[in-house]
């Protein structure tokens, strides 16, 4: 099918040949202009979470500690998600660039790219591409080593504090906070981990400077942002945008004359109904974005033909599963949330008791110990309220 | 230290730097409710029980693992938080068989507690016990596992990880299908668990008790054939006052006694007279060795000789490090070795057929329940001990039988078997019973008093986690001239996880130690798995306090000079370590799996 | 020593004897054997010194750390959201249908285990699945037919997995 006019972007995925002077360019700057660069550029997490890069780099710098770590999280595992996936393997170098640069800030020697399991058949041509890269940092004369750590199958460990957990041997439990990973991440040691995504951008803002980067986007969403569009489109993929638009453009670009829902950001992130396309934009602000855990970027199109009942049971048992199981909200309320909406379908609950469980995912939302449990509520009540016929009939 | 001021429910407090919100509301008296939170173990945060409001944040914050900041504003009580707590106790009932009439833990459990508080009512969520295929595992003589009462608040594995460094129970799977498990989902009774039961003592609801025996004991007290005889252990009068209504720290013996002739035992006896009788063979047996060690040179012997009174230390040590069961005394403990006397030795002196007496035991302890199912323990001819109770299961038939426990008279124990020292008294602390063998045994090497004030030798005393005492002899006895000038050196461990910090520099060589005391509990039999609950520091120091306030008002205060000893090695045994010592106070050791 | 001791060895020799290498201890038994057999696990509870239970709850928590014997071609089919809008029942149907197995099973052989999973980062080529670390997309059940039927021509050996009955 021919692609539509899109306005794609072209800067992740820009084959560049310039590594070794981009990384020999920015390590002769000092550590506070390369973070203030990456201030000034405002480029946010693109995991989800979307907190400021330049500002996590500074913390984990200002930080003590007897190491101190930088590692990629690249435990992709958001339902809808896999552009980190397709910036592994084709723009590596960049990912590199950009931890070494890291390591440079903040005063670290080791890295680690966090894998997941998925993603095995990654391993060998990454592992090729970290070798010439440790050439390239011997060449430089920076000491710096980057290893893979590879997940064995836990969505949770995308979560960066279980992330860690599952890095030290043990079961991917997110951990209590404070402290923070830049206080206290890996090995209770400073550490800055960043999404694949953020950083290959910060090569570009290396390369091309902040205001470029800057100039991208909206208000408090700058730069681009790669989505991966699936669902009910004809021309699924992975593609870099700019932040801003609004789902009425994206579904005119993306879907199939009939989508009459958007779900933005994953099985954590919000439903978006037809009729709030147009008011609705893609960015951090409003809520109605990448707010998301683990991988922001997620675009899923829904066409009039889904049931959006079945959508929110394949989301539960999602969770359910995926629940790392050590907090009550999430491990209990996601089995509650599931078993609830079956029992409103089959007619052994009233529809009020919908009323019972969007309270239950509410309390969900603040209580839970990590993001999952906290964005459970999210996907739920943003399909049960918008489509609330849907869960009873 | 700095000070972090902040607000609670209004109220201006000042905390240390680091302390957290739950810390600071204990310091207003406001109590907030707590789950999977307990004094003795590291913070989890997993229960979410214990969330409160921090004003500017949108979400709860959980008390226990949050630090006091400085100008932070909590609310502990406001109408988000009552609701998300009740949300949050609901979730736990629902995924909790709450047969609250039929549950061992009635009355007191922490979740009825909570459920009550917070009126859960009946129209809530779906039972999500019922969709589950859940099995007790009861194959344990010691303790029930009910994966369908659980919490999976991890109060369990982490007593087992970190008081205990076994790890017998860990977090299993994820999501939905996560629970606590044992190796493989192995019956507990078949894996490292070694019965001391830390989690049973921890655990907020039903699903990890132990096995009790109560109605057994009530039907053999009622059964005219039967004799009863009922022993109880140092650690029992120091505690069971707690579960009875008392503050801890009442030394409540004389009560005790009272209680159990009430209840319908026949003979009234103290384990203490046969702790006494541990040290001579186990003190003769530590100065044996040494003379095969130092004199002989031979091979075979083995130092340096740890304590075996302790069964979960002993089931530890079996699966743990089999290679070092030759050091380990071959003295039975004082329950067993009691065991085998009442059916041997008592019985004939009360002229009653051993196969009518029902031995019974009162201990702080869920291993002793194993240890006396053991088969080895039969060398009376009959099972030595029969039947098992932890302090808390006395507790509970002295409330069945209506006895006003506070408003009873004290009565002295029985005799024969019923007299002890100040030194089997202190077996119930840490570092009790190398007190007393060490009491005992140099007196036997030089003829004089140990060299302590007021014989209370204070290094090996208190909570530290590993304790060390050395004492050098000077002039012994001439039969003991070998030991002239040697420093005997010693060493005390209570908690497992303290057990193999030793037990690893014995094995790498870096410890050269001559004897070592090992104590399965923390803080010794006082913080045994069948104490009342709660258990903590607070509550241990106190119940040490009683022990030694119990040592030092005893008229005996060596076990050597307990005359009823004294007089069943005339009568009876002979000498320490003769041939009727090997057949009834000793006994052998068993290699298993490590896991 | 049996092979199992060895291979744990080998791996506790390769990345260090800490809690730290447990995750990539497990990954390199399961890597040989597909599954991770009680004895595997005593031994790395003792390579590492931590308890067995701890090494059980462990792998337990990973889904690619399987714990009962598995066949030598793990088929993992993705179950999210995109996967299942674009046929994956009828890929499991096919499956069923060509290995003459149900949904957790594996062949007599001890040839192949047929099992779902959750996302695998391929909802733009739906359905997906994964055959040991090997993805396939863009299924459909024809496609499946025939990734099998090349699987079983390739590999002639016998039954695989003794611990298999």
């Amino acid at each position: 099918m021919a692609k539509k006019n899109l306005q794609r972007l072209d800067l992740i995925f820009k084959n560049e040949q310039d590594g070794e002077q981009i990384l020999t360019k920015t390590f002769k700057r000092s550590n506070q202009d390369i973070v203030n660069d990456l201030i000034i550029s405002g480029l946010k997490g693109r995991g989800g979470a979307g907190y400021p890069t330049g500002l996590k780099w500074k913390l984990a710098s200002e930080a003590e500690g007897d190491f101190k770590y930088v590692i990629c999280n690249a435990d992709e595992g958001e339902p809808g998600t896999f552009k980190d996936r397709e910036i592994l393997s084709q723009v590596p170098v960049k990912v590199l660039i950009g931890m070494a640069v890291c390591a440079k800030v903040i005063g670290a020697h080791e890295g680690y790219i966090y894998l997941r399991g998925e993603y095995k058949f990654l391993v060998e041509p990454l592992t090729e591409i970290i070798d010439d890269f440790h050439v390239l940092l011997n060449k430089i004369g920076f000491d710096f080593r980057v290893k893979i750590f590879l997940g064995s199958g836990a969505y949770i460990c995308g979560e960066e504090s279980a992330l860690f957990e599952s890095m030290e041997g043990h079961r991917g439990e997110p951990r209590n906070k404070p402290p923070f990973p830049t206080q206290a991440g890996y090995r209770k040691m400073p550490t800055v981990i960043n999404n694949v995504e953020t950083l290959a951008h910060t090569y570009s803002i290396f390369k091309y400077g902040p205001d470029k980067f800057k100039d991208l986007g909206v208000q408090d969403s700058r730069g681009s942002k790669v989505f991966s569009v699936s669902g009910d489109t004809p021309i699924p993929g992975i593609y870099e945008l700019e932040f801003g638009m609004s789902l009425q453009k994206f579904v005119e670009d993306f879907g199939d004359g009939d989508a009459k829902a958007v779900q933005v950001g994953g099985a954590s992130g919000f439903c978006v109904p037809r009729k709030k396309f147009e008011n609705t934009k893609i960015g951090y602000q409003g809520k109605l974005t990448g707010v998301s855990l683990p991988t922001g970027g997620s675009m899923m199109i829904f066409n009039s033909s889904r049931s959006m009942y079945n959508v929110l049971h394949n989301y539960l048992e999602f969770f359910v599963e995926e629940s790392c199981g050590q907090c009550t909200p999430c491990r209990v309320g996601t089995q509650q949330l599931l078993l609830g909406i079956e029992a409103v379908k089959k007619g052994e609950k009233s529809s009020e008791y919908l009323e019972k469980l969007l309270g239950l995912a509410e309390n969900m939302r603040v209580t839970a110990k990590c993001g999952l449990g906290q964005s459970v509520a999210n996907s739920f009540s943003s399909i049960v309220e918008n489509f609330k016929e849907e869960m009873i009939y | 230290m700095s000070k972090i001021n902040l607000t609670i429910d209004h109220i201006q407090v000042s905390v240390d730097k680091g302390a957290t919100i739950l810390e600071a509301a204990k310091k207003l008296n406001i109590k907030i409710p707590t789950l999977c939170y307990h004094e003795d173990l590291c913070v989890a945060g997993n229960c979410r029980v214990c969330v409160v409001e921090q004003m500017g944040s949108d979400r709860l914050v959980p008390s226990c693992a949050t630090p006091a900041s400085e100008g932070m504003e909590i609310l502990t009580n406001s109408l988000k938080v009552r609701n998300a707590r009740k949300s949050v106790i609901e979730l736990l009932v629902s995924e909790h068989r709450a047969e609250c009439t039929r549950c061992y833990k009635n009355g007191v459990c922490e979740l009825q507690h909570l459920s009550s508080e917070y009126l859960i009512g009946e129209d809530g969520l779906i039972d999500l016990v019922a969709l589950k295929n859940y099995t007790i595992d009861y194959f344990s003589p010691s303790i029930i596992k009910d994966d369908s009462k659980c919490i999976r608040c991890q109060r369990c594995v982490r007593s087992c990880d970190q008081l205990q460094n076994i790890g017998a129970l860990s977090v299993a799977y994820k999501g939905e299908k996560m629970k606590i498990a044992s190796f493989f989902e192995k019956p507990m009774y078949e894996v490292v668990c070694t019965n001391c039961g830390q989690c049973v003592n921890r655990c907020p609801t039903g699903a990890l008790i132990e096995r009790n025996y109560i109605d057994e004991v009530w039907s053999a007290i009622n059964n005219p054939q039967k004799h009863l005889v009922v022993q109880t252990a140092p650690a029992v009068r120091i505690a069971l006052g707690e579960a009875l209504g008392m503050e801890s720290g009442n030394i409540v013996t004389g009560r005790m006694v009272a209680a159990l002739r009430r209840l319908g035992f026949d003979s009234v006896l103290d384990t203490d007279f046969t702790a006494d009788l541990t040290i001579i063979e186990e003190g003769n047996e530590l100065l044996q060795r040494l003379k095969g060690a130092l004199v002989d040179k031979d091979p075979e012997v083995k130092l340096p000789m740890t304590t075996s009174c302790s069964p979960g230390w002993i089931k530890y040590i079996e699966h743990m490090y089999p290679q070092l069961l030759p050091n380990v005394s071959t003295a039975k403990s004082p329950q067993q070795m009691f065991g085998a006397l009442v059916k041997t030795y008592y019985a004939n002196k009360i002229k009653v057929d051993p196969e009518d007496i029902v031995s019974v035991s009162i201990m702080p302890c869920t291993a002793k329940k194993y240890e006396a199912n053991r088969p080895e323990m039969h060398s009376s001819g009959y099972k030595d001990v029969d039947l098992v109770l932890t302090t808390r299961e006395l507790a509970r038939m002295i409330e069945q039988a209506g006895i006003d426990f506070k408003a009873l008279e004290n009565e002295e124990f029985d005799s024969f078997m019923g007299v002890s020292s100040g030194a089997a008294v202190i077996f119930g602390a840490t570092g009790g019973v190398m007190e007393a063998a060490l009491r005992t045994a140099y007196e036997i090497v030089t003829g004089r008093e140990v060299p302590f004030d007021g014989l209370n030798i204070t290094p090996v005393r208190g909570m530290d986690e590993v304790k060390e005492a050395a004492i050098k002899i000077e002039n012994p006895l001439p039969e003991w001239s070998f030991l002239d000038g040697v420093e005997l050196k010693t060493c005390v461990a209570h908690g497992l996880a303290n057990a193999k910090k030793v037990m690893d520099s014995v094995v790498n060589g870096k410890a050269q130690y001559h004897f070592i005391e090992i104590m399965a509990c923390p803080g010794g039999c006082l913080g045994g798995g069948g104490q009342p609950i709660p258990t903590n520091m607070e509550i241990r120091k106190r119940r040490t306090e009683a022990i030694y306030r119990e040592d030092e008002g005893m008229p005996i205060r060596k076990s050597h000079e307990n005359p009823e000893v004294v007089k069943l090695y005339e009568e009876f045994l002979k000498k320490p370590l003769g041939h009727k010592s090997h057949e009834l106070l000793h006994t052998t050791y068993t290699p298993r799996n490590r896991y | 020593m049996s092979e199992i001791t060895n291979l744990v060895k080998s791996l506790a020799d390769k990345h260090g004897r800490y809690q730290e290498s447990l995750l990539p201890i497990l990954q390199g038994v399961v890597e040989q054997h597909k599954y991770l057999s009680e004895e595997a696990m005593v031994e790395i509870a003792r390579e590492l010194d931590i308890s067995a239970a701890r090494v059980f709850g462990t792998a337990s928590f990973y889904s690619f750390l399987n714990t009962r014997p598995m066949g030598k071609y793990i088929i993992r089919v993705c179950k999210t959201i995109t996967c299942m809008m674009h046929g994956k029942n009828q890929i499991i149907q096919e499956l069923e249908k060509s290995l003459k197995i149900k949904l957790g099973e594996t062949t007599l052989d001890g040839k192949f285990t047929l099992l779902e999973t959750n996302c695998l980062g391929q909802c733009h080529k739906g359905p997906a699945m994964l055959i040991n670390d090997e993805p396939y997309t863009e299924l459909n059940p024809e496609k499946v037919r025939e990734i099998i039927q090349s699987i079983k021509l390739n590999d002639t050996s016998k039954t695989s997995n003794p611990d298999l009955n």
